[in-house]
């Protein structure tokens, strides 16, 4: 038996709609084979994982808490690896939003009014744009692969974080906590709704980015560039359009709002600046612009799916104590599962026997191949 | 044994993960398949290499599960790549989140156990020759092992049959095919290789670098290493070069970060105010620095678009389906 892939004359449809839940219905069932494997009862550890975070007004909140920065960074990346930019160092510019976003309420504490945290947003998402220009210039002017440069930007930025949090922004009166100072209250994102949760005006944010993003894509001149560069460079450029400006734009966008996502996270439900500021949202973002299918309304669902993974590892840690390591084996897998469905959309999956050598069965092997 | 003598040795030890893993991926890539999962397969092999020389005691057998487990391990990037022909790039970068979430998930019982160590070489008379003894005959296995690898496929690739047939895959998968060369079955046993090598890195890193699990130890080396690969545009004995290149760039901040000013007093003068300023750049500066040379050395090397698309394998990340 081996795999024999046929293309398919016209995309799936119906694939194309289902591939996301055949994935995460596949991730439950590989969910459930590792439980087991841990010793586990599968069923208490899937509805620890999947269900229980959905049963709890506060932990609605927290689902929203954890959704905003994966669905702000992932519609930004969507823009990118629709042109095939594969910027993979959002979790970088989450850090730089963060850091220059802080810079406003650290070293201007006496400046407190409303337009304090516009001005911090701002700042964040030029932190961040800015962060994420430096692998697209290398790209657009020394053809050097972004991928790399982008991963290693990364490290860097979470070097400078601490850095500043370990000494010129360390906070004199936490003991010997690294960490700055907490924001003031006009450098705080207000809670949507604060008598029954945290959640805060970052998943709002995400939202309306995700439809802008929407727009842009599917109805202006700009997103029609973006995914013609994106499929075939050549035929963008007879259409006149530039490459390089398209490298440079898809990057500053998805660079901003990973930048956005980082002070929204620190101004948000953290309140301050700190060593780690992330659970990996910048890579798992990436999980969930493909499990989105790159469409900015799939990835809002998809970003809950994302969030509910952290939540429901946090859960299985009380519930039934098994590690809260699991949680990004559950992430890798989706992502591989993802991938792995996509296939279905593009061409149709055989099994075919290995060949009988013999003559008679050539006009078999003609059928079994077929052309229909 | 000597100041510059121990460095040596330090270099050596922190170049050859680096060479391991960028040497499996060299074959990778030139058989036309870019795999991005070079750090999850790191890492994968690290976890398995410490959990079995600690439950086994020995070391030996760590190496050896270490490197299987980089090697099946790839082939779930091998099946979605080759057999299903999704996306390279993506599909690596799964393979590094698989990757770095289940080597967490194994390790977690092996965080802050002691490991076993894979002693380094000791043959009487030589490893004691002055000066050159230790770099020569007394270093740890691994070293070795990377230096045969090297010269391994450097040999394979250019003076094999067998090597010209995988190189003639990476470049033109579609002639290679029409020539009847069994195109895919050649990519397997590459990204094999690759996760086989990768695994070898990964256990060197926890069976000799440190003999320790750490969530996350391999810290963007996988990344590296593929940065390696194209700086020295895929060629086995420049990525030799660029491994130490890089292993002395760690070593040298490792050692900038643990001197005290206090100790080089005897310094002249103007070599001590140099320290001085050295020294008073942030730890965190310093520990960017293999990051950063890894951005700048790219660059360097892409600036020059004909040099590269010469040396790149031309069908590198193309996928491959084979018309009947």
């Amino acid at each position: 038996m081996r795999i024999e892939l046929v293309r398919r004359p016209l995309q799936s449809k119906l694939f194309s709609a289902l591939s996301p839940f055949i994935a995460f219905a596949l991730m439950v069932i590989a969910g459930a084979i590792i439980f087991a494997a841990l010793g586990k009862n599968p069923v208490d550890g899937l509805y620890a994982y999947f269900i229980d975070p959905l049963t709890e007004v506060w932990s609605l909140h927290e689902l929203a808490i954890k959704a905003a920065p994966l669905i702000l960074i992932a519609v930004g990346l969507s823009v990118c690896f629709l042109s095939s930019n594969w910027n993979i160092g959002a979790e970088g510019q989450f850090t730089m939003g963060a850091i220059a976003g802080s810079v406003i309420p650290l070293y201007f504490p006496d400046f407190q009014n409303a337009s304090v945290l516009p001005l911090m947003l701002i700042f964040g998402a030029v932190g961040g744009a800015l962060y994420a220009g430096i692998p697209a210039i290398l790209k657009a002017r020394f053809n050097t692969n972004e991928i790399l440069t982008s991963l290693m930007l990364v490290y860097v930025a979470q070097l400078i974080l601490d850095w500043l949090v370990r000494g010129p922004w360390r906070d004199p009166a936490a003991m010997s906590f690294p960490q700055a100072p907490p924001f003031h209250a006009w450098a705080i994102v207000p809670e949507l709704f604060p008598m029954s949760g945290r959640a805060n005006w970052g998943i709002v944010f995400a939202i309306v980015a995700a439809v802008g993003i929407w727009f842009m894509m599917s109805r202006t001149l700009k997103g029609f560039e973006i995914k013609v560069i994106g499929q075939s460079p050549r035929a963008g450029r007879f259409g006149g359009f530039s490459t390089t400006r398209t490298i440079i734009f898809a990057f500053l966008v998805s660079g901003a709002l990973a930048g956005l996502a980082g002070i929204t996270e620190v101004a948000g439900a953290i309140g301050r600046l700190q060593p780690s500021i992330s659970p990996g949202y910048g890579f798992a973002a990436i999980i969930v612009a493909f499990l989105g299918r790159l469409n900015p309304l799939g990835i809002i669902a998809a970003g809950f799916v994302l969030a509910l993974s952290y939540l429901g590892g946090e859960a299985a840690q009380i519930a039934i104590g098994v590690t809260d390591k699991t949680v990004r084996a559950f992430q890798g897998m989706l992502l591989f599962f993802v991938l792995a469905c996509d296939t279905l959309i593009h061409y149709r999956v055989r099994l075919v026997r290995p060949a009988p050598a013999t003559a008679p069965s050539a006009p078999a092997l003609e059928t079994a191949h077929g052309h229909g | 044994m000597g100041m510059a003598e121990a460095i040596l040795l330090t270099i050596a030890t922190a170049a050859t993960p680096l060479l391991l893993a960028a040497i499996g991926e060299l074959v990778v890539e030139r058989s036309g398949v870019l795999n991005l999962g070079v750090e999850g397969m790191m890492l994968m092999g690290a976890v398995v290499a410490f959990g079995m020389a600690y439950m086994t005691g020995n070391a030996w057998f760590g190496v050896l599960a270490g490197a299987i487990a980089g090697m099946l391990f790839s082939l779930f990037f091998g099946f979605l790549a080759l057999t299903l022909v999704t996306n390279q790039v993506a599909t690596g970068l799964a393979l590094t989140l698989l990757g770095i979430g289940l080597s967490g998930m194994i390790g977690e019982a092996f965080v802050g156990q002691p490991g076993v160590k894979l002693g380094a070489l000791d043959i009487p008379v030589l490893t004691d020759i002055p000066l050159v003894g230790r770099l020569l005959f007394g270093q740890d296995p691994m070293f070795y092992i990377s230096l045969l690898l090297t010269a391994g496929v450097m040999w394979f690739l250019f003076r094999t049959r067998a090597g010209l047939t995988l190189r003639s895959v990476g470049d033109s998968h579609s002639s290679a095919h029409a020539l009847g060369i069994k195109v895919i079955a050649i990519r397997y046993m590459a990204v094999m290789f690759g996760g086989f090598c990768a695994g070898l890195a990964g256990a060197q890193l926890s069976l000799v670098y440190t003999t320790q699990w750490i969530e996350n130890m391999t810290a963007g080396r996988g990344w590296i290493a593929l940065a390696l690969v194209v700086f020295a545009s895929w060629r086995p004995w420049r990525v030799l070069a660029g491994a130490y290149l890089f292993g002395a760039i760690t070593i040298a901040q490792l050692h900038i970060q643990a001197t005290n000013l206090g100790d080089l007093a005897g310094l002249p003068g103007p070599l001590y105010w140099l320290a001085g300023l050295v020294k008073a750049v942030p730890s965190q500066f310093l520990s960017s620095l293999p990051y950063l040379a890894t951005i700048v050395v790219l660059v360097l090397i892409s600036r020059n678009r004909r040099l590269t698309m010469m040396n790149t394998p031309a069908s590198l990340g193309r996928p491959f389906v084979p018309d009947r």
